[in-house]
């Protein structure tokens, strides 16, 4: 726990983006997601622009391109899916190198490859330029019920913690020899689940106590208070409100 | 499983998220009463050790492996309501930070991941232990089908979601066959995992599993050679009346009944799969689906092919109604605990200034 809880997709900087208030940037990588899901799919231009300006916002943040295309590797699953669709779907069938695709399935593999390509990049641009903390506190600012926020908090303070658990119980099991083979071997996973739960949990009785004896009462202490100038907010919210307008000229165009 | 941005469209995502919302709300209410004040703590732990075992593979053939979803784990090791939020704070995590799952799906990734698979699981597993016998085997048999349901379950409300704002029109019957298919399969890897967990931490700490609360028994002294029951320390062992064991086997029964029929459904629906592919002319034309990103879309494709359709509907329908009724004496369940609770609480308000 002394390396801090910086998380893996966290880029240090000092660029403007990532002084923005953290809920401002939330509010906005929302709002961006938002207008992308509800652009119609037809207008493949408009998600070009969207790709432009994510890319623009990297810019302004000095996130690497090389970063951002790797992160975005995070989406694969369901790009198999998407992949399937031109196969499954039902509808107007097309001729696209001699294999017989179905029109709204290409249509639909699209939609979902652009919007949820988009969504990703908005998530990993808005993780690379927060603070673990200062996300958390952008939560709470942002309404979201304190009893969440601080479960959210423990749950990534300790979640190293708990994963390294798992890490060194691994480490142990095949330190003497084991592999998990197959169904066989299931027993001694679970046993090493259950083990790590009476952990987590033990260790969760004792958070408590120790926070209790130093006075905890239901709510933590909030020490540095984030407010957000105008400035800010209209600085952080130009980025959904490009993309509102290229979405409302994808609609009526 | 994490659904992607774009996958379901706008107003249906929003309808989710309400839903969710909802769900987080009565499950931070119901968590105080499972953890009383340590809450925070306690279920931020619980939430580290679901995001921990989620990255536990274990093997399953030939070179693939799965890992863990938790749902069910989570509702059985500390409670319904904290397993709710443990699992959604995990799914919040992943969607701000790891850009696991998209954050205009984080409504339908909670109810779909979280709310369904534990209210499922919480309810057949308390269903199965009322009937069967009152022992240690009972709680693993009985996490093992609540496992073993919650996750085709878990499909099932999926495509659900998907019929009503779905982004692509691929028919409903083979989404639902695909997707209960496979998720079945995971089910039984999920079904053995969760069962041989349980098992575990009722071997070692019972007192830690909240399924298995009414099944310690009671502490014996021995006094001059007899066996006398001691004190009992804590008010436990809820009292026991035949209308709980009577509602609890209509939820295991509705659930069982439900998933035999989706699955009797399934088959006749392929075939009608089939037919309709041989003699389908293709009337669906671009234009009309050029319109299709918008909300009302899916009524007039259901229109289009309901005769497709409908097979799928009738099993979403009857996911539907399950969970409603599930829901349902969820609820009446709930607040007779709820006011069994508030009694204990009481009682231990009182005895909070003796002891100190």
């Amino acid at each position: 726990m002394g390396a801090g809880h910086a998380h893996k997709l966290y880029v240090r900087g000092s660029s403007p983006v990532h002084a923005l208030p953290p809920h401002c940037k939330l509010a906005a990588v929302l709002c961006f997601v938002v207008v992308v899901v509800s652009t119609p799919r037809e207008a493949v231009w408009a998600f070009g622009l969207y790709a432009v300006l994510i890319g623009a916002v990297a810019a302004l943040a000095r996130i690497p391109a090389g970063f951002l295309l790797k992160r975005l590797l995070f989406e694969v699953p369901f790009v198999a899916f998407a992949v399937l669709l031109p196969f499954v779907a039902q509808g107007e069938r097309t001729e696209v190198l001699g294999l017989s695709l179905s029109v709204n399935g290409l249509w639909g593999a699209w939609n979902i490859l652009a919007k949820g390509t988009l969504g990703v990049a908005a998530s990993v641009l808005l993780a690379a330029t927060t603070e673990l903390r200062q996300l958390l506190l952008g939560l709470q600012r942002l309404k979201l019920p304190p009893l969440l926020v601080q479960i959210a908090s423990f749950m990534i303070r300790y979640g190293d913690v708990i994963s390294d658990e798992l890490r060194r119980m691994r480490i142990a099991r095949e330190s003497r020899g084991f592999e998990a083979r197959g169904v066989r071997h299931w027993g001694v996973l679970a046993k090493t689940a259950g083990a790590l739960f009476i952990r987590s949990y033990e260790r969760g009785e004792r958070v408590h106590l120790a926070m209790v004896s130093r006075g905890y009462a239901g709510s933590m202490p909030v020490i540095d208070e984030v407010t957000a100038s105008r400035a800010q907010w209209s600085y952080a919210l130009a980025l959904p409100a490009a993309a509102l307008l290229v979405c409302l000229l994808g609609w009526f165009l | 499983m994490h659904v992607p941005d774009g996958f379901i469209d706008a107003p249906v995502s929003a309808a989710a998220g309400v839903v969710a919302a909802g769900a987080v709300a009565v499950s931070l209410r119901g968590a105080r009463r499972e953890l009383d004040e340590r809450t925070a703590p306690l279920a931020g732990l619980v939430a580290a050790f679901i995001f921990a075992v989620q990255m536990l593979n274990f093997p399953v053939a030939a070179g693939t492996s799965g890992h863990l979803l938790g749902g069910a784990l989570a509702a059985i090791l500390v409670g319904p309501y904290t397993g709710v939020l443990c699992i959604a704070v995990v799914l919040l995590l992943q969607g701000v930070l790891f850009a696991d799952g998209g954050l205009t799906a984080l409504g339908v990734n909670i109810t779909v991941m979280g709310v369904v698979t534990a209210l499922v699981a919480y309810a057949l597993f308390r269903g199965l232990l009322k009937v069967l016998p009152r022992k240690r085997r009972s709680v693993t048999v009985a996490s093992f089908v609540a496992a073993l349901v919650s996750v085709p379950a878990s499909a099932a409300a999926f495509v659900l979601v998907y019929a009503l704002g779905g982004t692509t029109e691929v028919p409903l019957g083979t989404v639902f066959t695909a997707m209960v298919g496979v998720h079945t399969l995971i089910g039984i890897g999920e079904a053995a995992i969760t069962a041989a967990t349980v098992g575990a931490v009722i071997a070692v700490r019972p007192d830690l599993v909240h399924g298995a609360r009414g099944l310690t028994t009671p502490l014996k002294l021995r006094v001059g050679g007899e066996l006398v029951d001691a004190e009992p320390a804590v008010i436990e062992g809820p009292v026991r009346s035949p209308r709980k064991v009577w509602i609890a086997g209509l939820v295991a029964s509705l659930v069982l009944a439900g998933f035999v029929s989706f699955y009797a459904s399934a088959s006749p629906d392929g075939l009608e799969k089939v037919a309709a592919d041989k003699g389908f002319d293709k009337g669906a034309e671009n234009r009309e689906h050029a319109s299709a990103d918008s909300p009302l879309a899916d009524y007039g494709v259901k229109d289009v092919d309901n005769a497709r359709l409908s097979g799928g509907l009738a099993g979403v329908i009857g996911v539907g109604a399950t969970v409603l009724v599930g829901t349902g004496v969820f609820v009446v369940v709930r607040r007779r605990r709820g006011s069994e609770a508030s009694g204990t609480v009481a009682s231990e308000g009182a005895r909070t200034p003796e002891s100190v």
